[in-house]
């Protein structure tokens, strides 16, 4: 019975130690660990919006985008953040947006796990460079082995077919939502 | 349990001796997923060493409390505690490097090697002692996951610690930072070790063969080859 007890007692007690403990380093560090995250999400809608100043979330959108704004506090247009799957997981990307949304500014491939020195490359400039400034009315396409002719067009990675063209159908879910969201006024 | 140890060996011998990467093969998991680059590796030893040189700490100085039944609950409570606060700690101060490292700094909580050491060692030995079996483990498993990412680095981004140090003409061998390349360096490094300590053992008897010849006394070789 003594056994049981101080087995009882001993493990008990680290319990509430080590509780103790973590709560304490966890209360120190949670305020940081939003902040880096905020400051992450920041750094990212400035990347997209190279002209943005400020910027604030959309309330009851469903689904992340923010507005941005000038310094002048005029909208400049929208940065929408959405994750779809990739070839091997979720990608998870940032889109700047033109007011209107009939222009993409810019994109960034925010997590990924695709397979390294292949689908990787959906991260690097070559592939991202060639949304900046892309149509999006009609839906942004892709085109395997040629050079783009349309204004909506992107070229697919050599090697990375799929996660590119999954790059691509992210960006459309997400602009076909917010598009929606645009028409029903949810944007003002 | 009186061998006499000196407290330098103490230390040694998880550097190289019984090098818990190398020569236990303890802890692999981590070693194989995060060695992508030399600095992933070595904030992964960093962390493994602080939890085990903490779990070490307090193991060996309440070993005596502790009732046998209940220890490896205790152990893990313990260094699943340490843990908690170096993932939080990398997040709040390195959040780069937490989201390199991923899921790996929570699973430091099951890594055989730490809890190897609570077991083996900090619950038979001093805390002085405990201590330095942890930095010697820890420092053999950082200095392994920094070769290992180290190879992984160079061959397969043409980096080394994010500096570059192969010419642009030298196309990376992607397979390197694919977990392939893992098994392949891995075994490879293993394989120069034990051609190492081989070699060194041979050497050793071939000069005990030697000196027992010298002195005339042939009959005592026999006796050594049965060893």
């Amino acid at each position: 019975m003594n056994k049981v007890v101080q087995m009882l007692l001993v493990l008990t007690s680290i319990g509430i130690l080590a509780g103790g403990l973590l709560a304490m380093v966890s209360e120190w560090a949670d305020p940081l660990i939003a902040a880096n995250q905020k400051a992450a999400t920041e750094a990212a809608i400035f990347r997209v919006q190279p002209e943005g100043k400020n910027y604030e979330p959309v309330a009851n959108a469903g689904f992340e985008v923010y507005k941005v704004m000038a310094e002048t506090n005029e909208g400049l247009g929208y940065a929408l953040v959405y994750e779809g799957n990739g070839f091997a997981g979720k990608i998870r990307m940032i889109a700047g947006l033109s007011e209107d949304l009939e222009k993409i500014t810019a994109i960034e491939i925010l997590d990924q796990i695709e397979t390294p020195g292949l689908g990787t490359k959906i991260v690097e400039e070559p592939f991202t460079k060639q949304f900046i400034q892309l149509g999006t009315n009609p839906n942004v396409a892709w085109v395997k082995g040629v050079e783009p002719s349309k204004p909506n067009e992107i070229q697919t990675i050599t090697g990375a077919t799929i996660s590119a063209k999954a790059v691509v159908a992210i960006l459309n879910d997400g602009l076909t939502r917010l598009k929606k969201l645009h028409a029903d006024g949810g944007l003002q | 349990m009186k061998k006499q140890v000196t407290l330098q060996q103490e230390f040694i011998k998880g550097v190289w001796d019984n090098n818990p990467v190398l020569k236990q093969l303890l802890g692999l998991c981590p070693v194989l997923a995060v060695t992508v680059s030399a600095i992933n590796g070595f904030a992964m030893g960093l962390a493994a060493t602080f939890v085990m040189f903490m779990a070490s700490l307090i193991i060996s100085t309440i070993r005596k409390t502790i009732p046998p039944q209940v220890r490896i609950a205790s152990f893990i409570v313990i260094i699943a505690t340490f843990v908690t606060i170096v993932d939080l700690v990398m997040k709040a101060k390195f959040p780069d490097l937490s989201k390199a490292l991923g899921p790996f700094i929570p699973l430091i909580v099951v890594n055989c090697m730490i809890l190897g050491r609570q077991e083996a060692f900090a619950s038979k030995n001093k805390p002085g002692r405990a201590m330095l079996d942890a930095l010697g483990m820890g420092a053999g498993f950082t200095i392994a996951l920094v070769i290992l990412g180290g190879i992984r680095e160079i061959l397969g981004s043409r980096e080394f610690f994010g500096l570059q140090v192969l010419p642009d003409q030298f196309e990376p061998w992607i397979i390197m930072i694919l977990p392939a390349g893992a098994f392949l360096t891995l075994g490879l490094m293993l394989g120069v070790v034990n051609m190492y300590t081989d070699r060194k053992k041979r050497m050793e008897h071939e000069s005990i063969v030697a000196h027992y010849k010298r002195v005339g006394r042939e009959e005592l070789i026999e006796e050594l080859e049965v060893k």
